[in-house]
């Protein structure tokens, strides 16, 4: 069954004009479940701002919150959503580096979903707040109340870095997104024209706009490497660097580095397959390019899997009681269940994508990707409640928490959200970059006219 | 003499380069690379080859926006904890400089991003209106050789396209 054509990333014979038509159609008219889908994401969302609206005016108890549990889903959420924006640095930034031209078809997509998910995360840190309407204090200004941020402390450096990124994000995708806002331009009429004439700036195409367009693109994505990797480092300064047992690891800013690029690819492999369906994008988002997204997950799985073990291994040699007492009470108290859950979605449900036959069975792929990333969640769940539930002293132990349906409802409610913002975006702005697949098309058909060339002179 | 200019459509990159490397080999007088500009989906480096290797400026702007983020992020930050001088620190540095460098590297970062953002805009000539001699083919599959010509060569280089197999020449319209 595995002849050549078949291995090919793309059909390397595709008209240009019929990715600008594909693609364009994906604009205009997707199948149903797109809408269907979309609906779901609102309810979702409804009840999430249900949920939000109940809080605001009860108070943080309905969700309840309590000393010792200060943080709950919504941090934990909030870790997960963060990590989740790193897919697409890995994409964009880190494989185009790499010049792995595979990534293409799908990188687009994996951008919006950076951009989404800081936006998604952003909204846990006033939803976790008890006096969300007084957010504004936390801005540094000068002000009659005395308030003045404290520079040390990781949470200040959180709040500075996820804003340099958001930023950077929203640059990036659209910096890389204006010479396929000009063929919308070119191509649609009415309220869709004026909105891509004004997004793509008067591009024309010209070998002055390419040439400075390339350079600012590569720099940007020079930037958003180490810039990805300092976000998840000072996330997870924002525990490692308290005194809490359970946190004070070293081996926490590459652990939360390697499970955010985890998740990031699991999410993509996720919406690699509902977009290729919906969107009818069977022809660009190729088996081919799943399987290498998924080895590439693997790849990932296996450092995360490592650095967990790392993790476990130095709290359990560590002499540090209070840390280990924590390890045991994840493995055989109340969350053991989910902590066994997150061990094996984590580290064992990844070896599916070892096997080729499963690499290009969708359906598995699909279940796969949704296990894995429900495993990163439950990661970040196994991080934040524990610790607080058994901390140093007994009298502060409180086994039996349970997040109430408010912070259920809120967590769900932001997978709605970020659904809902997802799929407005892959409506509006191109999800498959149309030149960069014709690069991928031209390139590719100009190395094999010279290996065919090269071959011919030899003989 | 006045200028005008026109632009021819190709089909491949290949015949729009061969069209380019032609007429500068013909040496029309007063004509020179500067007077060509190539309008394309992709890019094609390869079009250095005939019209020389252009300049690209943007990581100036990133230099000195990454350079002017970083030294304003650590001075705004020390200056602010230099106002706490009247509290007590408990021995501790009144600007502390391992954790400054955090927020000095993200503003550093920041800066360096959104200048580069400008040297792109300045660079690439952007926003700007769109030029009369486009065509919709140019962002789909077809390439533009965009000629700056005085009127009396404005024929031997029609001729000279059409040799190249230029699919359509468009002129632009005198006002």
């Amino acid at each position: 069954m595995n002849n050549s054509a078949e291995e090919k990333d793309i059909r390397e014979d595709i008209a240009w004009a019929q990715i600008n038509k594909d693609v364009m159609k994906s604009l205009e008219s997707p199948r149903p479940i797109y809408w269907v889908m979309f609906a779901g994401a609102l309810a979702m969302l409804l009840v999430g701002v249900g949920c939000e609206i109940y809080q605001y005016q009860v108070g943080l108890g309905v969700a309840n919150f309590s000393n010792p549990h200060v943080w709950g889903l919504y941090i934990a959420t909030f870790i997960f959503w963060i990590g989740m924006s790193h897919s697409g640095t890995l994409l964009s930034a880190i494989l185009h580096l790499m010049h792995a031209d595979w990534r293409k078809p799908i990188y687009r997509f994996a951008e919006a979903m950076t951009t989404f998910s800081l936006m998604t995360a952003g909204l846990f840190v006033a939803v976790h707040l008890g006096r969300v309407w007084n957010i504004y204090w936390a801005i540094p200004y000068p002000n009659d109340r005395g308030i003045w941020p404290n520079f040390q402390s990781p949470l200040l450096w959180d709040a500075m870095a996820i804003f340099t990124y958001l930023t950077s994000s929203i640059i990036f995708l659209y910096i890389g997104s204006i010479p396929d806002l000009a063929i919308c331009r070119d191509n649609t009429t009415g309220w869709r024209k004026k909105l891509y004439t004004m997004l793509s700036l008067g591009w024309m195409g010209t070998d002055r706009q390419w040439r400075n367009f390339r350079k600012t693109y590569l720099l940007i994505a020079c930037f958003l490497i180490p810039l990805a990797v300092s976000v998840h480092s000072i996330v997870a300064s924002d525990f490692a660097m308290s005194q809490q047992p359970g946190w004070h690891i070293t081996s926490f800013p590459p652990y939360f580095v390697a499970g955010a690029l985890y998740s990031g690819c699991a999410a993509i492999i996720t919406l690699f397959i509902i977009l290729r369906y919906t969107f009818r994008f069977e022809e660009y988002m190729t088996l081919p390019i799943l399987d290498k997204t998924a080895r590439l997950t693997f790849a990932i799985a296996m450092v995360w899997t490592y650095l967990n073990l790392i993790e476990y291994a130095s709290v359990w040699y560590g002499h540090d009681m209070y840390s280990k007492e924590i390890l045991i009470q994840k493995a055989t108290g109340p969350y053991a269940p989910f902590w066994w859950a997150m061990n094996f979605c984590g580290s064992v449900v990844p070896f599916l994508l070892a096997f080729k036959s499963l690499r290009r069975h969708i359906p598995t792929m699909m279940v796969a990707s949704l296990l894995l990333n429900l495993g990163m969640w439950l990661e970040r769940w196994m991080i934040v409640a524990p610790t607080y539930s058994h901390g140093y002293y007994p009298y502060t132990w409180d086994h039996d928490q349970w997040p109430s349906f408010v912070q259920w409802g809120i967590v769900f409610g932001s997978f709605g959200w970020f659904g809902l913002l997802f799929m407005g975006f892959c409506k509006i702005i191109p999800s498959v970059s149309m030149y960069e697949v014709k690069e991928m098309v031209y390139h590719r058909t100009l190395e094999r006219r010279k290996e065919t060339e090269w071959k011919g002179e030899k003989a | 003499m006045s200028k005008r200019r026109i632009m021819g459509l190709f089909n491949d990159f290949e015949e729009a380069h061969s069209a380019i490397a032609e007429l500068l080999d013909a040496n029309i007088k007063g004509f020179t690379r500067d007077d060509i500009t190539l309008k394309s989906p992709i890019e094609h480096p390869e079009v250095e080859q005939v019209l020389g290797e252009r300049p690209v400026k943007v990581q100036r702007f990133t230099f000195f926006g990454a350079l002017f983020g970083g030294i304003t992020a650590f001075t705004l930050i020390a200056s602010a904890q230099a106002t706490f001088l009247m509290q007590s620190k408990g021995g501790k540095p009144i600007v502390p400089i391992p954790p400054d460098l955090v927020l000095t590297y993200e503003m550093f970062i920041l800066g360096g991003v959104l200048m580069t953002v400008l040297g792109f805009l300045i660079g690439a000539g952007l926003p700007s209106r769109r030029s009369s001699l486009y065509n919709v083919k140019v962002s789909e599959d077809q390439i533009g050789v965009l000629l700056n010509l005085e009127e009396r060569n404005m024929q031997a280089a029609k001729d000279l396209l059409r040799k190249h197999n230029v699919l359509e020449i468009m002129e632009e319209v005198r006002k």
